[in-house]
């Protein structure tokens, strides 16, 4: 409802992407359909449950809360979970920045909504991690605390009205990439979870391509500003897909478990070779003199982000990293006293209650 | 250092039915916290309805629902009889949709 | 035209203030809530400042009106421009705002002016929504704690005499303001008295919003607002 006021200049980056979104649901559907496996009659009391687990993980059936599943499992999940979660919920912040500054009130509109998206991305995500037996008050706890990590993108600055463009269009864009696959996690509330957040990203990368194809095409600083935010984005966008494969120290256990579907290099590649076309759709450029199509691997070939400045911004030296936690902190600090008065008004009222009843019974 | 989360000792959890449309039943959507059920209720509006996505709206304490195993087969879980039942489904399925 | 812009510089500028909100609510659910009450008054600014553009003839839509008038020229009500302050604060403006604006919006939708009864009737609905939102935490922040109640108490005591401006007699406006304050205070005090609050006395009252006199916040708040669009003079964007 706000992502269709304007021109989308071709068929839209998320296009294809949303195809995958709804294929994903229905092969979810599917799976419901099929039932689970085990004898027809449904007597599966002599089944060991890890047997039952990776029967149901086979038959790409989703594995619910109430399952019994692999310790490791869980914990992977629930790592992998909360810090999704946790970027949604940081992520607010460098797009947020720009919500009293934007140009015009139409653009206003669209920004306040997409940061208002990532937050209820956030309460979904969290939501869905709390199935798994972990409170959101312990996730939030261990962000502010540092001993859970949100993505490390959002450890850059937006320094101008550009980078809300360049973060619609790479870091969004990077995200449902990533995301996309996610939508066939083998946990039910995740993969569900994902469907809703990629139907609605779709808005946000589109949104962001929008004010960059605007800017492009607009007067001499505008295309300036639109450049250099991209210019300042690519590769950070790029280490969004995490370390290459070889380095990757949760990759396989997770693909086994159909929690991940492709490698950090594979959607890595995806995102670039999407990206190329789009960047020439906005006449814009992509930082790498080594960006060139490779007839034999039918890709394009392309420059790696500096994994080295990946690492350091993981762990707390980026830009922004202890200005974005000191935020989340100074919020939640803020607003502890109100969150007591709603829970001490709420106990007053059971109280009451409890004594009416009490009288009634009497 | 891990400081305990201030302030939020007494907001449950709730979760969250939709009616999509006229006509179909409410459907679990997914859940939420909040202090109370009148203030639940103003953030299951907020929260699952931005793109118009219901008429209506149920909130029921997470810790009143008690669930049977999902196959009945209490072998697979650890059925806690006193673990609520947290299974967010995060959209609607249409009533009619075959084999849910 | 004037008394548009008054109506849609008091949704502008309350919008300006909830957004500074997002990122900063007490509770993630909060931020939420806030965003979407923003997004009605902007939405509601947008409606209204683009109809004072056309009425006025002189080729200024919606954004030449937000973005390149000076504080003495905007026409919003003080109680709007006024900092956040603490939650209390921001939900004791919400409420003395919804309270005003659900009675004007509720008499100008069944107004002579067709175009501003349409308006008016699709805000009407949305403020009734943040009246009960304002209402809510009103209720658990006077009868929550006790450092909730003294922030709530003190917000409600610091923003009372603003209401006084809300409702100066304007005879020739559609719906005279004077008219209205029977009906906000039918929508205040019960809020209050369930919150255990007290209702501040009558008396002093700032004014000067409506002719352009503002406090000396509004400037600084312009100045934030306004700042990329006019960096870019002619720009689309």
């Amino acid at each position: 409802m706000y992502g269709h006021d304007f021109p989308v200049p071709d068929d839209g980056p998320a296009g294809g992407l949303l195809d995958q979104v709804e294929a994903a649901e229905a092969a979810l559907r599917a799976a419901a359909g099929r039932g689970r496996p085990g004898p027809e009659d449904g007597s599966t009391a002599d089944t060991d449950p890890q047997d039952y687990f990776a029967a149901l993980i086979d038959a790409d059936q989703k594995i619910e809360p109430r399952d019994w599943m692999p310790e490791a499992y869980r914990k992977t999940l629930i790592r992998q979970i909360a810090q999704h979660a946790h970027s949604e919920i940081i992520g607010m912040q460098p797009e947020g920045n720009w919500i009293s500054r934007a140009p015009s009130l139409k653009r206003k509109a669209i920004l306040l909504a997409k940061v208002q998206d990532e937050a209820g991305h956030g309460l979904y995500l969290y939501a869905a991690a709390e199935t798994l037996g972990v409170t959101r008050d312990e996730l939030v706890e261990m962000l502010l605390s540092g001993r859970q990590k949100y993505s490390s993108i959002f450890n850059y600055p937006t320094l101008t009205w550009a980078d809300v463009g360049a973060i619609g269009w790479l870091v969004d864009g990077a995200a449902i990439v990533n995301q996309v696959p996610l939508c066939r996690c083998s946990y039910g509330p995740y993969a569900r979870a994902m469907i809703r957040v990629c139907k609605e990203e779709s808005f946000h990368q589109r949104q962001g391509y929008e004010i960059l194809y605007v800017l492009a095409s607009g007067t001499p600083e505008q295309r300036t500003m639109a450049q250099d935010a991209v210019d300042r984005w690519w590769y950070p966008s790029l280490a969004m897909f995490g370390p290459p494969d070889g380095d990757s120290t949760h990759s396989q256990q997770s693909m086994a478990w159909k929690i991940k579907r492709f490698s950090n290099d594979e959607l890595r590649q995806r995102f670039v070779d999407m990206c190329v076309q789009q960047a020439e759709v906005l006449g814009l450029r992509l930082p790498d003199p080594d960006l060139r199509w490779n007839e034999s691997r039918q890709a394009y070939d392309y420059t790696q982000p500096d994994y080295a400045e990946l690492m350091r911004v993981i762990a707390g030296d980026g830009p922004c990293n202890r200005q974005r936690i000191t935020h989340r902190r100074r919020a939640d600090a803020d607003g502890a006293w109100v969150r007591e008065a709603a829970a001490a008004y709420a106990a007053k009222r059971t109280a009451e209650r409890t004594s009416d009843r009490a009288t009634v019974l009497a | 250092m891990t400081v305990p989360r201030q302030g939020r000792a007494g907001w449950p959890l709730w979760e969250v039915f939709v009616r999509a449309r006229r006509g179909l039943s409410h459907t679990h959507v997914g859940s939420l916290h909040a202090p109370d059920a009148e203030l639940a209720l103003r953030n299951a509006r907020d929260l699952y309805t931005r793109r118009q996505e219901g008429v209506s709206i149920w909130v029921v304490p997470a810790q009143a629902i008690t669930a049977s195993s999902p196959d009945e087969k209490d072998a697979f879980f650890e059925p806690a009889a006193d673990k609520v039942y947290r299974h967010p489904t995060f959209y609607p399925v249409p009533d009619g949709a075959a084999h849910l | 035209m004037e008394y548009l812009l008054g109506l849609g510089d008091d949704a502008l500028v309350a919008a300006q203030r909830l957004g500074e909100w997002v990122t900063v609510a007490p509770e993630l659910e909060e931020d939420v809530a806030l965003a979407n009450i923003a997004l009605d008054q902007l939405g509601a600014a947008r409606l209204l400042l683009g109809y004072a553009g056309e009425l006025e003839g002189a080729g200024r839509d919606e954004d030449a009106l937000a973005y390149l008038r000076s504080d003495r020229e905007y026409r919003n009500c003080l109680l709007v421009e006024l900092p956040n302050g603490d939650f209390a604060t921001t939900m004791a403006k919400l409420l003395l705002l919804s309270a005003y604006q659900l009675p004007l919006y509720a008499a100008l939708s069944v107004g002579a002016d067709e175009r501003l009864a349409a308006i008016a009737g699709k805000a009407r609905k949305e403020v009734a929504y943040h009246l009960d939102h304002a209402s809510l935490w009103t209720v658990r922040l006077g009868d929550g704690t006790e450092e909730s109640h003294r922030r709530m108490q003190a917000a409600v005591d610091e923003l009372w005499p603003y209401t006084v401006e809300l409702f100066a007699a304007d005879p020739a406006a559609p719906v005279d303001p004077a008219g209205l304050r029977s009906a906000f205070l039918a929508n205040v005090e019960p809020v209050l008295e369930t919150a255990t609050l007290d209702r501040p006395a009558d008396g002093w009252g700032p004014d000067g919003g409506r002719a352009g006199l503002h406090t000396e916040h509004l400037s600084y708040l312009l100045a934030e607002m306004q700042v990329l669009h006019r960096a870019h003079p002619g720009a689309r964007w």
